[in-house]
């Protein structure tokens, strides 16, 4: 498991060490959009309302208590990002937000469409202050169009842009994913759209605005959406929603302690009359043809063989011999499973975070592997204001006193 | 001069599926050139098609599906003409080599040598008996950066597992937690957002490895394992097991707060609303729009606690109401009182949508075999890079005459002989199914 880098050790090369953004979004996209960054060496200065950013509101909570301090969701989203609290509702708070991005390479920000505009913080004035600037603005439907200013939810971002109407069970309604699946996709989005400006402006000396449409990312494109829009375009047909399609076998299977998904059909059926020890079942009419396969009665007729072999065994020792027979398959894990799987714990999948109200906290680390600028937690996600003295005082030059003033005008 | 950001940076593509293919295209789509390095003499595994030559059966499944091909049952060059390829096809290079062979071995590095990356999401062992790893590719061009998606990872005991698409993200976490609350696994659908997730970070990854290059010269292998990659995106479950030891189930379409908040049925053949009511405020506004009725003025529902209780009473009032309205009606007079609401929209619905329309979302493209149709365009605006759709889905071997000659180098005579060997051409060899 990862843990912060004990001080003796000299850290290894990050791959955006010397970029630095200033952040002020909030809830899940747009943070999502920085941790990546942060993750990877970006200094991330997280700039949030004086009330906290809104995620501080939402759950999991530390032992059911709702504080602040307490969320998981913004420990989990917050990682390596320094804090300040800045009032851009007051004149003072924006001329702080001016000095903090004169000497940035990126702003990302999500307060709606126009809002920046009004507060006078636009790209038009900020590219005045500092030509080379990014400014990712992220918001549901895009700063232009009718539904500019309609109000969203996850769930409208896979039902709208992504493929709801084809997932779940023909018979009901449509199924969202899981989680907030949509808006962590659209903070990778974010997160490649500010690192491809940032490319070519470290080259070029100018800066860009990005306009990051929630929807648009999941219409180009979350799950298969991009294909099914492109097929209907092709024939005219829609596609509907289907829980069979890969044929008999096929599926979420119980075992002894759980659920496992295997491919038979066409693609593994044959292989898993091997693994059962029952090979002469191909041979059986009931089975032998994909016409067979496909009447009604040969998925339980063939259950009655399969579920009893599964049953005796774990989920675990299915997937294991599933694979031996070269059958596509795998282990559908809680989250307990998911922590205790000894594979991922030895890839070093998990970071241990020290937080500073909570404690040592486990957490999901690296994403993905760079083998000579690896992730990092240095340190976890922010409190309340937690730098304002070392970013306000330390590098924006503000003076102790000058920082009380601000802090009883209610600019921070 | 196209004037945008990614011009200059050559991309040798060798992805198959989903995940590495759509990675590639986030990078052309911004102006890499990315070449898919493609074969005539093997068929690469469910990319441009299940087979070379699908049957009419193959061909009716897929329509039904909603993948169906240009022109329904082409009866010539169907691998181009397959939307589950060519929907990341668009602003690619395609060149054919035979990689099996020493002669394919060596114009392979002759490509790396002239190129800043190499994207690859085969099956781990496929790279390590080509001998294209990265370790021997360093050895070709030092400061090269290899981007692999294996599923579960390069080491460890699921590196050889077989997966495809869901399996990976069950084994994330992902199925656990969605479908609906009173079905058992097997009666929830799958979702393959694991693939995105990973196309999405691999090229993020690529970007940064290339501003570290730019910076010190060195390149490095990057490795984004699709099931590792999606296990950050579930952090709310996470974090409520490592905080508080629960382990969360499936919510279905309901939320830890929100309520109502649901997935309504409309009028019309399936057709849905969904809808999410936060605050007080927002359910009067929700009760203004349902016209005030007079079960809404029960005073259970007149708090976010009260409303969070009765949910199961909500959801019967409210389906009643949606069941009589069109979904996009049902949307509009949700947001003009301030609430939450959007239509379950399907392919056609949203090659329809006004908004989209507006924003330019779609694009024609132009393509020669399959025709003009709309192709969704480039995912976000960018101020001084206005970006449309270049070329449309590349063809097996369209670009051969490009890479081997332009870049590579070749004469006519060279060509010439590599098309008689089997590397060089448009059409699958006849062996292949």
């Amino acid at each position: 498991m990862q843990q912060i880098a004990p001080k003796e050790e000299p850290a290894p090369p990050q791959a955006l060490s010397g970029i630095r953004v200033i952040d002020l979004s909030q809830n899940i996209a747009g943070p999502f959009c920085t941790k990546l960054l942060a993750d990877y060496g970006a200094d991330v200065v997280k700039v949030e309302p004086l009330g906290g950013d809104a995620a501080r509101r939402m759950g999991p909570f530390y032992k059911d208590q709702p504080h602040p301090e307490h969320s998981g969701l913004f420990m989990h989203l917050n990682t390596n990002k320094r804090g300040v609290t800045l009032n851009l509702d007051s004149a003072t708070g924006r001329k702080v937000l001016r000095e903090l991005a004169k000497d940035a390479d990126a702003m990302i920000e999500d307060l709606g469409p126009g809002a920046v505009e009004r507060l006078g913080l636009g790209y038009d004035i900020l590219r005045k202050l500092n030509l080379r600037l990014v400014v990712t603005s992220i918001s549901d439907f895009g700063r232009t169009g009718p539904y500019r200013d309609y109000k969203a939810v996850e769930m409208m971002y896979y039902a709208m842009g992504g493929p709801m109407y084809a997932t779940g069970d023909p018979e009901r309604e449509p199924m969202k994913t899981g989680g907030n699946v949509s808006q962590y996709q659209a903070g990778s989005a974010a997160a490649l759209a500010t690192m491809t400006a940032l490319f070519a402006a470290e080259l070029q000396g100018k800066g860009a605005h990005i306009d990051l449409s929630i929807m648009e990312t999941q219409l180009g494109s979350i799950d298969r959406r991009s294909s099914r829009l492109l097929g209907y375009q092709y024939t005219g047909v829609v596609g509907p929603r289907s829980l069979d399609i890969f044929g008999i076998g096929s599926g979420p299977h119980p075992c002894k302690d759980g659920w496992i998904n295997l491919l038979g059909g066409e693609f593994g059926f044959e292989r898993m009359c091997a693994m059962i020890g029952r090979p002469e079942l191909i041979e059986d009419d009931r089975f032998s043809t994909r016409e067979a396969q496909a009447q009604s009665g040969s998925v339980e007729a063939f259950e009655e063989y399969y579920l009893p072999w599964l049953l005796e065994r774990t989920k675990q020792e299915v997937w294991s011999q599933a694979q031996d027979f070269r059958i596509p398959s795998g282990v559908i894990n809680t989250t307990e499973d998911l922590l205790a799987d000894v594979n991922f714990r030895e890839r070093d999948v998990w970071a241990e975070a020290n937080h500073p109200v909570v404690g040592r906290v486990t957490q999901p680390g690296r994403p993905f592997i760079m083998y000579r600028t690896p992730w990092r937690l240095r340190r976890p996600a922010p409190t309340l204001g937690q730098h304002n003295q070392e970013v306000l005082c330390g590098e924006l030059g503000f003076s102790k006193s000058e920082l009380v003033v601000l802090k009883e005008s209610g600019a921070i | 001069m196209s004037g945008l950001p990614l011009e200059g940076v050559r991309v040798l593509d060798l992805t198959v599926v989903w995940a590495g293919p759509y990675c590639c295209q986030l990078l052309a789509d911004w102006g890499a050139e990315v070449i898919r390095v493609e074969s005539i003499q093997t068929m690469a595994p469910a990319t441009r098609g299940l087979v070379v030559w699908p049957s009419r059966q193959q061909l009716d499944w897929s329509l039904n599906a909603g993948f169906g091909y240009a022109g329904r049952y082409p009866k010539e060059r169907p691998w181009d003409k397959g939307p589950f390829f060519n929907s990341h096809a668009r602003n690619k290079l395609s060149m054919t080599v035979d990689l099996r062979t020493p002669e394919g071995l060596d114009i392979f590095k002759r490509l790396v040598r002239v190129s800043d990356l190499f994207i690859e999401n085969n099956v781990p062992q496929t790279i390590e008996k080509l001998g294209v790893t990265y370790e021997e590719l360093r050895n070709v061009r030092e400061d090269l950066i290899v981007v692999r998606m294996p599923g579960f990872g390069l080491n460890g005991p699921y590196k050889n597992y077989r997966t495809w698409g869901a399996h990976g993200e069950g084994v994330a976490g992902h199925s656990w937690v969605k479908g609906y609350p009173d079905a058992d696994p097997s009666g929830r659908a799958e979702v393959y957002a694991s693939d995105s997730a990973a196309g999405l970070n691999a090229a993020l990854s690529a970007l940064m490895a290339l501003r570290h290059r730019n910076r010190t010269g060195e390149g490095q292998l990057i490795e984004v394992s699709l099931c590792e990659n999606f296990i950050p995106y579930l952090g709310e479950a996470i974090m409520d097991y490592t905080l508080n030891g629960r382990v969360q189930g499936t919510p279905g379409n309901r939320h830890t707060s929100m309520a109502p908040h649901g997935c309504y049925p409309c009028k019309g053949e399936d057709r849905w609303v969904v809808i999410a009511v936060g605050s007080d405020e927002e359910w009067r506004g929700l009760y203004r729009a349902m016209g005030n009725p007079e079960w809404a003025e029960d005073k259970k529902f007149s708090t976010v606690l009260g409303r969070w209780h009765h949910q199961d009473e909500l959801d019967r009032h409210i389906s009643r109401w949606t069941s009589g309205l069109d979904h996009y009606e049902i949307m509009c007079r949700l947001q003009e009182e301030g609430v939450a609401a959007g239509p379950v929209l399907d392919e056609r619905d949203a090659h329809n949508d006004p908004h989209f329309e507006a924003r330019g979302v779609f694009q024609e493209l132009a393509d020669p075999e399959c025709g003009t149709h709309r192709h969704v365009g480039c995912m976000w605006k960018m101020s001084e890079a206005p970006n449309r759709l270049r070329r449309p889905p590349c063809h097996l071997g369209a670009d051969n005459e490009y890479v081997y000659k332009e870049l590579l180098g070749l004469n006519s005579e060279e060509y010439a002989r590599l098309e008689e060997e089997g590397h060089i051409g448009v059409e699958p060899a006849s062996h292949l199914p």
